[in-house]
Parts: C-alpha cells; sequence; structure tokens
C-alpha cells in the first residue's frame, strides 16, 4: 500500500505554511501526526500532491494553564495530554478521553489539531470540544480568527475551515465540577459505536449545569442542549437521567454500518450516556 | 514533481544517508533499503503493531510514517535492543516465559515494552495490558507476553538496585 507520489514540504514557520497552501490551494494539504492523513494517502482515497509537515512550525504544539483558561496548541499529542499533570488539574476530561483514543503507539502521534480538524464524525476530540464549549483559532492568509467548536462542524468531513487555513490552537474555560468521557467501541483502538462527554455542576445536592456531547452518532458531532437542559435543577435522579437520555435520543441521527443497526447504536447511546451522567454527577 | 530527496538519520546507532521519494514509507526504509528486517509488515493497516519502531523516544508504528518525516531521526528497532550472543533483558525473559510462539508479533512488542518499562519501571498488569495495547499477537493469548514483560520488569529494577 504506496500512496501516490506528492511534493513534501517542511516549513519552519506557519508564513512557510501558508505560503504553500496559498499557491497550491486544495492541491496542498497539511500533515499533523499522519494516522487519519496516511492510511487515507495508502488507500488512495486521499489525493494530496502538495504535503506539508506541520513537525517543525515553530510556536504550534504545548498546553498552557492560565488560570481559568486552558490552550493547547494544534500538533499537541493525545500523549501529551494524558501526561500532563496541569491538564489533570484543569480538565481532566481531557485526560480521561485521550486514554480511551485508539492505542499507544497512536497516541504519540496523533495530534489534537488533526483530530480536531480531520471532521471524521468517529474522532473523539470533536465530540470533547462541543461539551467543554471550545473555541478553534484558524490563521489563514488574511489573518487570524476564531470559531466556536459548536460552530465548526457541518458535515462528515466538511468544517468551517477554510483550505487555506491552518488550525492553530483550541481553547477552553479550566472546568471545575463533575466530568466523564464514556465510549463503548468493540475492541481497544477502535473508533466508537457511541460516545458521550459529560460535564456538569453541582450545589447542595442540585445539578446547576449540564454540558452533553455525543460522538460518532451523526454525521457531526452532536452538542446535546436539551440534554443538558434535563439535567439542571435536578438532584440527577433516575427519571432526571432518563429525561436527559430522551432528550439525546432526539437530536442523534446514527446510520447503520459495521459497528450496528440503528436501534443497536440508540441503544448503545442511551447506556454510555446514562454512564456517563451517573459518574460525572458521582464526581461533582 | 516529487524527485527524491535527501535523507538522513540515525538507526541503532549507525548514521544511514540516502536518497528516497518522500512517499516511502519507513518500514520499507528499514526492511528493504537498510536490511533491517527486525520490524515486521502485519497488517500494514496501522493496527497490528508488528512494525513498532522506538522514533524520537515515542513508539510509532512505521508503516504510518513517511521516510521523509523520520528525516533527521534517531531510531531504534529490536536490532538496537539486544543480539544472539547478549539478549535484551526483556528478549531473555519472553524466552524464558514463553512470550512468543511464531515470533511474528515479537519485536513490535519487545521494542513496544522497551519504551513502556522505560516509562514506567514498575508496571501492574493492567497497566502492562493497557500499554501493550496496539500490538496484536495471533498466536499467544497475551498471557505469557504480560507475564514476561512483567518479568523483564523485576530483573531490571533488580539490576538498577544492584548497580546504586
Ligand atoms: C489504529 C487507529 C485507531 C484510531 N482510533 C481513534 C479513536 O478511537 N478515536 C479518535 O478520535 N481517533 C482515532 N484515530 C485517529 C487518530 O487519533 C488520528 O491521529 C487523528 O484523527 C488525526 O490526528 P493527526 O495528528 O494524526 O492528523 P493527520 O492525520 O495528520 O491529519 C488529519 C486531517 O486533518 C488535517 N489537519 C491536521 N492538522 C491540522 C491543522 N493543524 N490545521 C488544519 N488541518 C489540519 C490534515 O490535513 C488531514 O486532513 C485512530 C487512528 C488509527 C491509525
Ligand atoms: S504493519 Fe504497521 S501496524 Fe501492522
Ligand atoms: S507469537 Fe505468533 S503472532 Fe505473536
Amino acid at each position: 500500500m504506496i500512496p501516490a507520489a506528492f511534493e513534501y514540504h517542511r516549513p519552519k514557520d506557519l508564513e512557510g505554511v501558508l505560503s504553500v497552501l496559498v499557491e497550491h490551494g486544495d492541491d496542498a494539504r497539511v500533515l499533523a501526526g499522519g494516522h487519519s492523513l496516511i492510511p487515507m494517502m495508502k488507500l488512495r482515497m486521499a489525493d494530496v500532491e502538495h504535503l506539508i509537515d506541520l513537525q517543525d512550525v515553530a510556536g504550534m504544539s504545548g498546553i498552557a494553564v492560565d488560570g481559568g483558561s486552558v490552550r493547547i496548541g494544534a500538533m499537541t499529542t493525545q500523549n501529551d495530554i494524558i501526561t500532563s499533570d496541569a491538564l489533570a488539574g484543569a480538565a481532566p476530561i481531557m485526560h480521561e478521553a485521550a486514554l480511551q483514543i485508539a492505542d499507544p503507539q497512536v497516541r504519540y502521534m496523533g495530534t489534537v489539531g488533526g483530530n480536531v480538524a480531520n471532521g471524521d464524525p468517529g474522532n473523539d476530540m470533536p465530540g470533547l470540544m462541543q461539551c467543554l464549549d471550545a473555541t478553534f483559532t484558524l490563521v489563514g492568509p488574511d489573518g487570524e480568527r476564531t470559531v466556536a467548536a459548536r460552530e465548526f462542524y457541518e458535515a462528515a468531513y466538511m468544517t468551517d475551515r477554510d483550505d487555506a487555513e491552518v488550525l492553530t490552537a483550541v481553547s477552553f474555560a479550566a472546568q471545575a465540577g463533575g466530568y466523564a468521557y464514556e465510549k463503548q467501541k468493540r475492541k481497544i483502538g477502535d473508533y466508537a459505536t457511541a460516545a458521550a462527554a459529560v460535564l456538569l455542576t453541582k450545589e447542595g445536592g442540585v445539578c446547576t449545569s449540564a454540558s452533553i456531547a455525543m460522538t460518532n452518532l451523526s454525521d457531526t458531532p452532536i452538542w446535546s442542549e436539551a440534554a443538558g437542559a434535563a439535567l439542571a435543577g435536578t438532584s440527577v435522579d433516575d427519571a432526571a437521567i432518563s429525561a436527559a437520555v430522551g432528550a439525546m435520543l432526539g437530536d442523534i441521527d446514527p446510520t447503520e454500518d459495521n459497528r450496528g443497526p440503528i436501534e443497536f447504536k440508540r441503544h448503545a447511546a442511551s447506556v454510555v450516556l446514562g454512564r456517563a451522567i451517573a459518574r460525572a454527577w458521582s464526581r461533582a | 514533481m516529487s524527485g527524491k530527496k535527501h535523507i538522513t538519520m540515525t538507526v541503532n546507532g549507525e548514521a544511514q544517508e540516502f536518497l528516497a521519494e518522500p512517499r516511502e514509507l519507513l518500514i520499507h526504509t528499514l526492511r528493504e533499503r537498510l536490511n533491517i528486517t527486525g520490524p515486521h509488515i502485519g497488517c500494514e493497516t496501522s493496527h497490528c503493531g508488528a512494525c513498532t519502531v522506538t522514533l524520537d523516544g515515542k513508539s510509532v508504528k512505521s508503516c504510518t510514517v513517511f521516510v521523509a518525516q523520520a528525516d533527521g531521526a534517531d531510531i531504534t528497532t529490536i536490532e538496537g535492543l539486544g543480539n544472539p550472543d547478549s539478549l535484551h533483558v526483556l528478549q531473555e525473559a519472553f524466552k524464558e516465559h514463553h512470550g512468543l510462539q511464531c515470533g511474528f508479533c515479537t519485536p513490535g512488542m519487545i521494542t513496544r515494552a522497551s519504551k513502556l518499562l522505560e516509562e514506567n519501571p514498575s508496571p501492574t498488569e493492567e497497566e502492562v495490558r493497557f500499554g501493550m495495547a496496539g500490538n496484536i499477537c495471533r498466536c499467544t493469548g497475551y498471557q505469557n507476553i504480560v507475564k514476561s514483560i512483567l518479568a523483564a520488569a523485576t530483573e531490571m529494577n533488580a539490576a538498577k538496585e544492584a548497580a546504586e
């Protein structure tokens, strides 16, 4: 399985990346960890004439926790997330989710930026970014802009990112309260059959706010505002959890594939969300 | 477009220099260009881990890395860990505890395990299983692979203590 020939670029700064992107348009693609793109190129499902390796671009990786805000450079790997003490304190859900992505070898290479920019509904980070209400920073020939993760995904492999833009970082507020990332998969290293990300806060036995997002159950990640609203103001008892699961089922739209028929996926989605809410509540 | 690129890398401590098309996969560079045939090709689709090597301190599947990405890299394969005259502690432990049957997955297993023990010198059984989840074996049922890695960890820690 050898991919088609391409020209390889390894610029040292963002200007270098942008100049190749501008010159070659959609014949050019950036390469981060390569663990989504290279398999597609080997299968000749992705045709890339100009490959721009981001590994030497200065300032694109690293985790910065500054008071209440967290900024993760696009080239930060899943393994960096797992081993970051700062992030374990500021957003432990990132740690819990990263441990459920792929396998150790893939996590050394796969990056946060690649995972969120890829647009594959199977990727775990996009749903997580919905749950965290993250912001993506994009840099293009016309300068820098930010876009809300909840506005970024349009359809499978279609995002708000322009062909000539590079995603440089994801940012979100540090989290207090309960959290859980629960994923059903066929085996380690598999994409989700269904996954749920839950963040919630608790005061005097009452849930004061909740954010819920689902992965691989539609052609985009799904942030279910209604599911979160169903928990707010309750004591997160069985009735509230059922109401949240019911609301979530109204927002997802799974399709049948080799991970199972639609009814099974809806069942798996209900189970993972129920578990995630219970775990998040127990940690709140 | 896409002429050959001048590549330099260090493999098992030896400097290498050659011209290659950027699309060449690192596993082919190692096996066919450099005759380093320890890393195997099992699936060629990033799943089995038979092609695992250590690249700049990371365990990676060399079937999913372009040679151009590895330009300037420091790479270790199973050949860099031990040899028939002086086996690595992990190789000795796999032999002792029947950690292999056909042996096809073994170079990837041991290369990955060496990195795992470097990062976590005293893993629990569960940590070994989790840390080895990117390597697939068709023969052993994993039990003896886990046993071998735990035994190697004990051995390496004892040697470290004795040296202190
Ligand atoms: C065996 C296996 C199992 C896996 N299991 C999972 C899983 O369970 N969950 C999961 O989420 N993922 C999984 N993955 C995918 C893995 O996490 C990828 O690494 C990730 O999806 C993409 O990150 P990357 O850095 O490798 O990106 P690349 O493969 O380098 O890039 C992916 C796409 O994003 C674009 N891109 C990359 N970086 C940027 C950027 N900074 N700006 C703009 N565009 C960019 C590229 O042009 C490309 O189109 C698995 C992969 C493998 C091989
Ligand atoms: S040959 Fe590389 S992972 Fe199987
Ligand atoms: S020993 Fe045969 S594949 Fe592992």
